[in-house]
């Protein structure tokens, strides 16, 4: 496809050489071109909406006591307006860029050689842009609503997706590169989460003690759920997988000396900032800082812890992805046999996608329970597996963006049609969307089988380039 | 006679049963260092079974199976089935190609450099870290890069493997094979599906393996021109048992291989079956 492109660019330019280098066809962009492209277009499409919120947006007219005019300005309002413009016009470069991708008949005709690095490339882009609108975001909400406090559903919302999202880039490894069907990636999540609930209350380690400890102990949770599954394949691995999900969601329940039951653990201590609690008391956060306290200031952290855990899941995995490991996680999902028969060593390579998959899982646990302060079997059934999963496949498996995307969409979704009261006038006074949150997920689904069955993104970015490509260990962060 | 003087692998009454079925009887033949060694037989011969066993796909019910890599003696019938192309250095191509058909043509290259760049990257923790791997990689990128100019798809290295054109997949998979670093390289049926050019061009790169590398080749062929122009060594196997092993010429002239697989029209079939049964 790449050589049909280049011989039409081939092509296209010969007639203009002959002119003189006056060219006929305008000349295909380059993969730089396309990003600089997209960026002047999200930045005109801003400068646009700025145009048009002063006049609209800035000043809200009010009248006073006196009934004289009150004006009062409203900058966040139009700063927010402006971004979302700006990272929205992107997506959509983004969006087309993928869908000339996965058309290429009329790529070859309207454009140029190496379009994959475009896409690639863009896609970076739109993660460096969604990275930028998280790290942003309690701000944004923040100014938006007029306060931290008012901001505090939305921000709780955003940790949830986040704790979702750092789920889906966990079972990723395992099912988008490893190729191994795993249904029981809750029971990973209950370990961590069970991990730093029995170590806190029972020892009073800290949080940040616990959280390696977490890790670990999902991932010998999962080599010990590899090494039964090893030789199965598919259905059989789900079948499994499945099961084991169910075994430790039953431990937790039956086992009530060591965990309580279905009781759960409670009053679990709360995060604290590296040693100093955020509490109203001297020696508390607010206190040491010179600031006033404010409860919203722990939602902050946590927010922002949760945001560093999901993105280092990330960079983890992009940077495995471009290591051998990484490379035979993707072959065995291609072709055991033809591994085993290159000297690859088939057991430790699965028994290493398992555990780091469940590592990831851990650490999201020993958050969530870290943020609840209790912890419960009710809260790790397969319902969470499913959803968990439902991100990886509807992103798109392998994707990182992807996951991105339809971990906003699956998790936030639901939360944000409750709120629609549209429904409610549609419907009736007594719908509640929420009742039908399965209903959608499945009609969603299936949708998504019928237009997309590989998922919101399924292309797959080369881990290395030989022709026009940085070597992998130049640009670590590229192509999120 | 370097298969008799200087064998890299020996393959000592080799038995393979499924169940009641006998697929390998009592099979020894050696294969010679640097040789182009080739097993031919009809249909059902045995001789996938055979690589099976060699590349420890199969674990065979009796016999024993030694290469001399060098130093180093393997006896592969005991050897976890990675092992043997890890340690041994014994790799394999297959019947029906077997790339990593999502993967590109270049990342194929380098998982078969899987172990010493596993290695290098510090069980991946040191190249998590972006310490010592990279230059590694790029000696892995050179290499792979050798043996794209050697089969002529430089230009197809980020293209995923599925999308080659068959003759080239089949090339790629033999690349692939040699970027392991084998020092015995089992291929089956490489020609198959092959047209004439594509079957030139691979017979070259079998030569060209001889000539240039000290790998040693082993390989299962129907296609017999290119089996009687590039090989050393040819054993001729039918029901399981070796019926014929010599230089081409040898084999070429030998009544039993002519009886049971060059020359017998289908009407005769049954007479030279049960005369050579006796």
């Amino acid at each position: 496809m790449t050589n049909l492109a280049r011989a039409t660019t081939a092509a296209a330019d010969r007639p203009g050489t002959a002119r003189g280098g006056a060219r006929a066809v305008p000349q295909a962009p380059s993969p730089q071109g396309a990003m600089a492209a997209a960026l002047k277009d999200a930045a005109l499409a801003a400068l646009v909406m700025l145009g048009l919120s002063f006049p609209i947006l800035l000043l809200r007219s009010d009248v006073g006591s006196n009934n004289e005019l009150v004006l009062t300005p409203r900058v966040p309002l139009v700063v927010a307006a402006c971004a979302i413009v700006f990272f929205g016009r992107l997506a959509i470069a983004f969006v087309r860029g993928a869908w000339r991708r996965s058309h290429p008949r009329r790529m070859a005709a309207a454009s140029p050689v190496g379009t994959r690095p475009v896409v690639g490339r863009v896609a970076g882009l739109l993660g460096y842009a969604l990275t930028g609108a998280a790290i942003a975001f309690p701000f944004l909400a923040a100014y938006a609503l007029g306060g931290l406090t008012p901001a505090r559903y939305w921000i709780d919302l955003a940790i949830l997706v986040l704790t979702y999202l750092m789920l889906g880039w966990g079972l990723n490894i395992v099912v988008g590169l490893a190729g191994l069907l795993d249904l029981g990636y809750v029971a990973f999540y209950a370990v961590g989460a069970y991990s730093y609930a029995l170590l806190s209350t029972t020892f009073g380690v800290s949080f940040w003690i616990c959280l390696p400890v977490a890790g670990i102990m999902a991932a010998f949770f999962g080599i010990l759920l590899g090494f039964p599954v090893l030789r199965l394949r598919g259905d059989y691995l789900a079948i499994v997988t499945l099961a084991f999900g169910e075994i430790i969601r039953l431990v937790l329940i039956n086992w009530v000396s060591l965990t309580n039951g279905s009781a759960g653990i409670s009053s679990i201590p709360r995060v604290s900032f590296f040693g100093i609690p955020f509490t109203r008391e001297d020696d508390g956060f607010a206190a040491t800082f010179g600031l006033a306290f404010d409860p919203m200031q722990r939602i902050i952290f946590l927010y922002y812890l949760i945001l560093v855990l999901a993105l280092v899941t990330n960079a983890v995995t992009l940077r495995l992805r471009r290591l051998p490991i990484g490379r035979a996680w993707e072959a065995l999902r291609e072709d055991e046999i033809a591994c085993r028969a290159l000297g690859i060593n088939t057991r430790n390579t699965k028994l290493t996608a398992f555990a780091i998959g469940a590592m990831f899982g851990g650490f999201a646990g020993s958050f969530f329970a870290v943020r609840q302060g209790f912890v419960s079997p009710e809260s790790f059934n397969f319902m969470e597996s499913a959803i968990i999963l439902s991100i990886v496949v509807l992103g798109g498996m392998g994707s990182q963006v992807g996951v991105a995307i339809a971990a906003v969409a699956m998790v936030a979704g639901p939360e944000l049609l409750r709120r629609l009261e549209i429904l409610q006038v549609v419907f009736g006074e007594h719908f509640d969307p929420n009742q039908y949150r399965l209903l959608l997920f499945g009609l969603a689904m299936a949708a998504m089988m019928v237009w997309r069955p590989r998922g919101l993104i399924s292309q797959r970015t080369p881990s290395v380039l030989l022709h026009g490509g940085g070597s992998p260990a130049a640009a670590p962060a590229e192509a999120r | 006679m370097r298969w008799l003087n200087d064998p890299l692998l020996s393959v000592e009454h080799l038995v393979m049963r499924f169940g009641g079925l006998v697929a390998v009887d009592d099979l020894s033949f050696n294969v010679g260092r640097s040789d182009i060694t080739a097993v031919i037989g009809p249909n059902g011969a045995g001789k996938t079974t055979v690589f099976n066993c060699i590349t420890g796909f199969y674990r065979p019910s009796g016999g024993a199976l030694t290469v001399r890599g060098g130093a180093q003696t393997f006896a592969l019938e005991k050897m976890p089935g990675h092992a043997i192309a890890a340690k041994a250095k014994v790799t394999r191509t297959f019947q029906n190609i077997r790339l990593f058909a999502g993967m590109t043509v270049l990342e194929n290259l380098l998982v078969a450099q899987h172990n010493p760049l596993m290695r290098a990257s510090g069980m991946s923790f040191l190249g998590l870290l972006g310490i010592a791997y990279p230059a590694a990689e790029r000696a892995a990128i050179d290499k792979a890069r050798h043996w794209l100019d050697k089969i002529n798809l430089t230009s197809r290295a980020d293209v995923a493997a599925g999308e080659l054109a068959y003759g080239d997949q089949r090339r790629l998979e033999i690349a692939r094979a040699m970027c392991a670093d084998p020092i015995l390289l089992c291929l089956d049926e490489p020609a198959a599906g092959l047209n004439p050019r594509e079957s030139a061009a691979l017979t070259d790169l079998l030569l060209g393996i001889r000539e240039t590398t000290p790998t040693s080749i082993l390989l299962i062929e129907h296609d017999m021109s290119v089996v009687m122009e590039i090989s050393d060594h040819v054993i001729v196997l039918d029901y399981g048992r070796k019926i014929a092993d010599g230089t081409p010429a040898q084999v070429r002239r030998d009544e039993r291989v002519i009886a049971a697989y060059l020359g017998v029209e289908d009407q005769e079939l049954p007479a030279v079956v049960a005369e050579v049964g006796s």
